[in-house]
């Protein structure tokens, strides 16, 4: 959009020098790899790519991936937009040690939280054995995938809405209030509104880093097929077997779908800031 | 009676925000909470508001204890210094909300809401920024759509913290006339809380000043500016020259000059007192009209728009003397820079007691 604006002579400076170095950037590493994709796509003819993504076994790891991103997703907005209140409004001693604690799963390899959640959830292991005992499994089904999937997702809700949230001031609380309005009112007319374009962002990144999630996925998922199994799993599968073109085909679908999702839900919130600035 | 404040104490940590203050207000009245910053006047306003609690007392309003009312349910509406105006919400939204969140039964039907928000923007001269958004209006307008937004709700009482502070000046003289005619207009118990003089002054019905959480004084904006009631209330209504010095055999030295002490000082032993005269109480003459005069230098000449401020260095005075005049005497005179001239203190104004500024 920037690029188009730029009618008359802008204040802030370096306007070329910058914007080449964010299109440069961009294209090494983020267009050229993923073109990649594409280019080791076309080959194979529109035929057999056809029938390499339309299996019934890729159909369903597409349906596993997103549906258990998307649960996830909506579960970590709600969650994180809570922790991020806990964060911002109150003072509690050890609010310093809970804030970093947020970041951890940023920081972990995504293969240990998988195990340590394997362990946790086994039939044998601490919180696995008593749910086992009221008929509730967790490890190797859909609900396993979507733990996974909320603990890496978990960090970036909390962290997009913390500082939308700092700068709203306590006073409008107080003049909703004052205006007579319920706290849940007040919650949903006025505070909600306001920290929805911060949400989306946040659960969007959480929805997208879900969709490419595979370390901590794998080892609670029991990657069934047709029921458990993940389509980054199904892309590696297809290389342990050297059928590359058939492993580009599937990420070539995957890359289409959340790239589109990632510009809709972005169309989005564009929408949504207008009107207000 | 409109508000009854009795016995109100606040305390933060070991600081005393409010100690023991008790205030009526009449209805429909007008009131300053007038004091300097953290006297406590806005910790005041929040308490009748119920955004704080007191320690101790009970606020009335309009003959109802809403001491432990939650903000709520006292009906009370409230104007705040930065607005806080919902900014995702437009003009028109801003101003229904009030109307908007009251239960379903008591809430009146839409096209009542929409004439009664219209009236309002009317009333504070709005109506044309219906669908605006609050980030699209001036300082000015937001604050006029505040108040639109407050008095939607029919309060029974209107609480103004530093409304008017963050304007630029020539703004905030426009509201102030403009508040004090919406006022007489429609008569709803008001307080205002301001550290700005001028603002209580001309705006008031009445004043209460307000010192480390303290009542001062409280009176029409007359009394209390020609009959302060303490040296602090007389230093905060305006500038003031102060003369320490001591009261003696019904004299009150100032340096080495002396002036009649007032009646009531007349027969006290001695005691330090302190003497205040007001810069535009000063006269200055190139004649010496009276053996009191004193005999001056002018150090400074300033313009203060219309009047001209000079500072002059008395004989006998350690501090230089601040004096106002008229432009116009100001040039019939021809002053200038290190002129000798004569200047007669009228109006002295003499307190007893430490008071320090």
């Amino acid at each position: 959009m920037a690029f188009f604006q730029r009618k008359r002579r802008n204040i802030l400076p370096g306007f070329g020098l910058s914007m080449g170095y964010t299109v440069f950037y961009l294209s090494a590493i983020v267009i050229v790899p993923l073109s990649m994709v594409f280019i080791n796509t076309i080959p194979m003819g529109w035929e057999p790519f056809f029938s390499a993504v339309t299996t019934p076994r890729v159909l369903a790891s597409y349906r596993v991936s997103f549906s258990t991103a998307l649960f996830a997703a909506v579960f970590d907005a709600v969650a994180g937009l809570l922790t991020a209140w806990v964060l911002v409004r109150y003072r509690f001693p050890g609010k310093q040690f809970l804030d970093a604690l947020v970041d951890l799963p940023f920081a972990l390899p995504t293969a240990v939280a998988g195990i340590c959640f394997a362990t946790l959830y086994s039939p044998v292991g601490w919180l696995g054995k008593s749910l086992t005992s009221w008929g509730l499994t967790i490890i190797n089904t859909p609900t396993g995938i979507i733990i996974a999937l909320i603990f890496i997702g978990f960090p970036f809700v909390v962290r997009t809405i913390q500082p939308v949230l700092e700068e709203l001031e306590p006073e409008i609380e107080e003049a909703a209030h004052c205006l007579g309005a319920t706290r849940l009112q007040t919650f949903s007319k006025i505070l909600l509104p306001h920290l929805f374009p911060a949400l989306l962002t946040g659960a969007t990144l959480a929805f997208a880093r879900g969709i490419g999630e595979y370390g901590s996925v794998i080892f609670i998922a029991g990657n069934l097929p047709m029921k458990t199994e993940i389509a980054p799993l199904m892309i590696m599968s297809k290389l342990d077997q050297f059928d590359y073109n058939g492993a580009s085909a599937v990420a070539l679908v995957l890359l289409l779908i959340s790239f589109s999702m990632l510009l809709l839900l972005n169309a989005v919130q564009e929408w949504q800031q207008k009107e207000y600035r | 009676m409109g508000i009854e404040l009795q016995n109100i104490t606040k305390k933060f940590a070991e600081y005393t925000a409010l100690d023991n203050i008790s205030l009526n207000v009449d209805s429909g009245d007008l009131i300053a909470l007038l004091g300097p910053s953290g006297c406590g006047k806005t910790t005041l306003l929040r308490i009748i508001a119920g955004l704080e609690l007191p320690d101790s007392g009970k606020i009335i309003l309009e003959n109802k204890d809403t001491t432990n009312l939650p903000p709520r349910k006292k009906n009370v509406g409230f104007v705040f210094q930065h607005y806080a105006l919902f900014r995702r919400l437009n003009v028109f939204d801003n101003v229904a909300f009030g109307l908007n969140v009251l239960p379903r039964g008591e809430r009146p039907p839409r096209k009542e809401i929409r004439d009664r928000v219209e009236h309002l923007l009317k009333l504070v001269q709005m109506e044309w920024a219906l669908k605006r958004y609050p980030s699209q209006l001036s300082g000015g307008q937001r604050q006029r759509v505040a108040l639109a937004r407050a008095l939607a709700v029919n309060p029974k009482v209107l609480l103004l913290d530093e409304p008017f502070s963050a304007l630029d000046a020539k703004v905030r003289q426009e509201l102030r006339r403009w508040l004090r005619k919406l006022h007489d207009e429609i008569h709803v118990t008001s307080i205002f809380v301001t550290h700005d003089q001028e603002e209580a002054l001309e705006l008031a019905d009445r004043i209460v000043v307000i010192n480390k959480g303290k009542i001062e004084q409280q009176g029409t904006p007359q009394e209390v500016y020609d009959h302060p009631a303490n040296a602090f209330v007389y230093n905060f209504l305006g500038n003031v020259n102060v003369f320490h010095g001591r009261i003696r055999n019904g004299k009150v030295s100032l340096g080495t000059h002396h002036v009649d002490a007032p009646d009531e000082l007349k027969h006290t032993e001695e005691k330090p007192s302190q003497a205040f005269v007001r810069p535009h109480e000063i006269g200055i003459s190139k004649i010496q009209s009276s053996g009191s005069d004193l005999v001056g230098t002018i150090q400074e000449v300033r313009l203060l728009g219309g009047q001209i401020g000079l500072n002059l260095e008395c004989e006998g005075f350690d501090n230089p003397i601040d004096a106002e005049i008229p432009r116009e005497l100001y040039v019939n005179l021809q002053l200038a820079k290190g002129d000798k001239v004569f200047v007669s203190l009228n109006r002295v104004k003499v307190f007893t007691g430490d008071y320090a500024i």
